[in-house]
């Protein structure tokens, strides 16, 4: 308190890098008492980073042994892009009806909204390994716990985004087509959907890419795609197959990425 | 008979005050009536009760000879056909072309299946072509709407009125968005549409000026009241202060007087 009074007696500028140098104290603090705690050797820490570099170097690269699974990989790569893609793109289909009732242009009534925002905001923020986890024991190790992690994650998100489109970029034409006397569905059909389309394009691409590259991780939990290829390979210490797997993964995503920014090109 | 009879309207946001307060006036087919006042007294409110844009707290819009008060979704639908709007920021789909734009005024005539395929028939595409010829845009007829400049834009969203056929236009300040060069074909378009077509029009404005010169009646409000309902001549600086307060309408009648004089 006594502290708070005199800062007030100070001017402006010591008063602002008083209270950077207190917030950089209590970062030096938190980070020295959460060394303590966890009991970590800083400078072997450090040391150990040229041996990991020289063990990756000579162990984890795909040798010719590794280069004859590759067509088991990339099957399962495709399944593993394919369940991405199907979940974005359904998703975001579902999605957009529910945004529809959640944004404010194009609501029917308040608690629709209420509703829609409220699914929205708990299928978004339980997260993707999560949801796996939780789907597991419904779904089993199969592509369904995959794919409905997936699903859930991006119809959340989907909602949320497609809400905030529909209210930004719609509004004022679905204003004048309801003074036409057009009806709701044809409202919709002849202005929030043509005025959103460049927009839902590149969200549903973006979820496709950020849904390959968690699938990779809801693979490992659920025993499904390319992630499972890369456990079983590492777990059996066959790290140059392993590496390959990294490799394809590294690859198809660029690959998708580029793709994805000339089809929003094309678009827009 | 009136086109139009405005009897008692009021109307309340939540347990605000009044954003209008008992609002009576009619008017005659074919008239180009102007509404000014300052900014917040209710004029895209009033004009957006006689299409139940914004619904009514109590009294009661009549429009050809037909209370609207009670309608249902059907019938209000159907209202809204004979009543074209215009608005200040155009209100277009700017990612369609200027023709689609155009075609969306027929929408309110569709059924459902046919507005959302959005299905139009020979005849109504011809008329959207005439139109667009009349507006001086035939040439941007295929060009998406974001191409266009702002007085391009408020001239298609004028095609999309007309091709309504209306009764009555609204327009929720034409030219508050465009250069002076455009705001005046603005004007010059909806004066042409008015006695050519005996379009009765409505029109909410900033500058008293510009109401003086097209409009052939003024109706001042200010506070959700009107303060003054008379023919452009018959506004005297004392009326005009009373709708805008003193400082501010010195500052009117002066651009006034030098437009009179130009």
């Amino acid at each position: 308190m006594i502290l708070v009074n005199n800062m007030h007696k100070l001017d402006f500028f010591t008063q602002k890098r008083l209270s950077f140098g207190l917030f950089v104290m209590v970062l030096i603090v938190l980070t020295y008492a959460t060394i303590i705690f966890t009991e970590y050797n800083v400078a072997k820490g450090f040391t150990s980073i040229p041996k990991a570099v020289r063990w990756a170097t000579a162990n984890f690269y795909p040798d010719a042994a590794a280069i004859k699974k590759l067509p088991a990989i990339l099957a399962k790569l495709s399944d593993t892009i394919l369940m991405s893609v199907a979940s974005a793109t359904v998703a975001s289909f579902f999605a957009f009806f529910v945004a529809i009732f959640g944004a404010q242009t194009t609501r029917i009534n308040v608690w629709f909204s209420v509703f829609a925002r409220g699914i929205a905001t708990v299928f978004r923020n339980i997260d993707v390994s999560a949801w796996a986890l939780i789907l597991l024991f419904s779904f089993g190790q199969s592509s369904f716990t995959g794919y409905f992690a997936l699903f859930f994650v991006t119809f959340g998100f989907m909602v949320r985004v497609l809400i905030e489109t529909i209210d930004e970029v719609s509004t004022d034409s679905v204003e004048a087509l309801r003074a036409t006397g057009a009806s709701y569905f044809t409202i919709i059909a002849q202005s929030v959907i043509p005025s959103c389309l460049p927009q839902l394009v590149s969200w549903v691409l973006f979820m496709i890419e950020t849904n390959i590259r968690s699938a990779t991780l809801v693979g490992i939990l659920t025993g499904t795609g390319i992630g499972y290829s890369f456990d079983i390979y590492y777990k059996s210490l066959n790290y140059h197959a392993a590496s390959l797997v990294i490799v394809v993964i590294v690859l198809s995503v660029l690959a998708i990425e580029a793709v994805s920014n000339w089809i929003r090109r094309a678009v827009l | 008979m009136p086109l139009l009879k405005i009897d008692q309207l009021s109307k309340r946001y939540g347990t605000d005050k009044y954003a209008l307060d008992s609002i009576d006036f009619t008017v005659e087919t074919g008239e180009f009536v102007a509404i000014i006042g300052p900014s917040g007294a209710g004029k895209s409110t009033l004009l957006r009760c006689i299409n139940h844009m914004i619904p009514m707290s109590s009294g009661d819009v009549v429009f050809a000879d037909a209370s609207t008060k009670s309608f249902n979704a059907t019938q209000l639908r159907a209202h809204r056909t004979q009543i074209g709007m215009i608005f200040q920021h155009y209100n277009l789909v700017n990612r369609l072309s200027v023709i689609e734009n155009v075609l969306h005024g027929r929408l309110g005539y569709k059924s459902t299946a046919a507005g959302v395929m959005g299905w139009y028939s020979n005849a109504e595409k011809q008329q959207a072509v005439e139109i667009l010829q009349n507006l001086g845009l035939s040439d941007h007829m295929y060009k998406r709407c974001d191409q266009l400049s702002g007085g391009q834009k408020q001239r298609v969203g004028i095609a999309r009125a007309l091709i309504q056929n209306p009764k009555l236009l609204l327009c929720d300040e034409p030219i508050a968005s465009l250069d002076p060069s455009a705001a005046k074909i603005i004007m010059d378009t909806l004066k042409d549409i008015n006695q050519r077509l005996g379009i009765t029009i409505i029109v909410n404005l900033h500058q008293v000026d510009v109401a003086m010169r097209y409009a052939q009646r003024i109706i001042g409000i200010n506070s959700g009241k009107i303060v003054c309902d008379a023919a452009p001549d018959a506004l005297t600086p004392t009326i005009i202060h009373e709708v805008y307060g003193s400082e501010a309408g010195e500052l009117i009648l002066d651009f006034g007087e030098q437009y009179a004089q130009a």
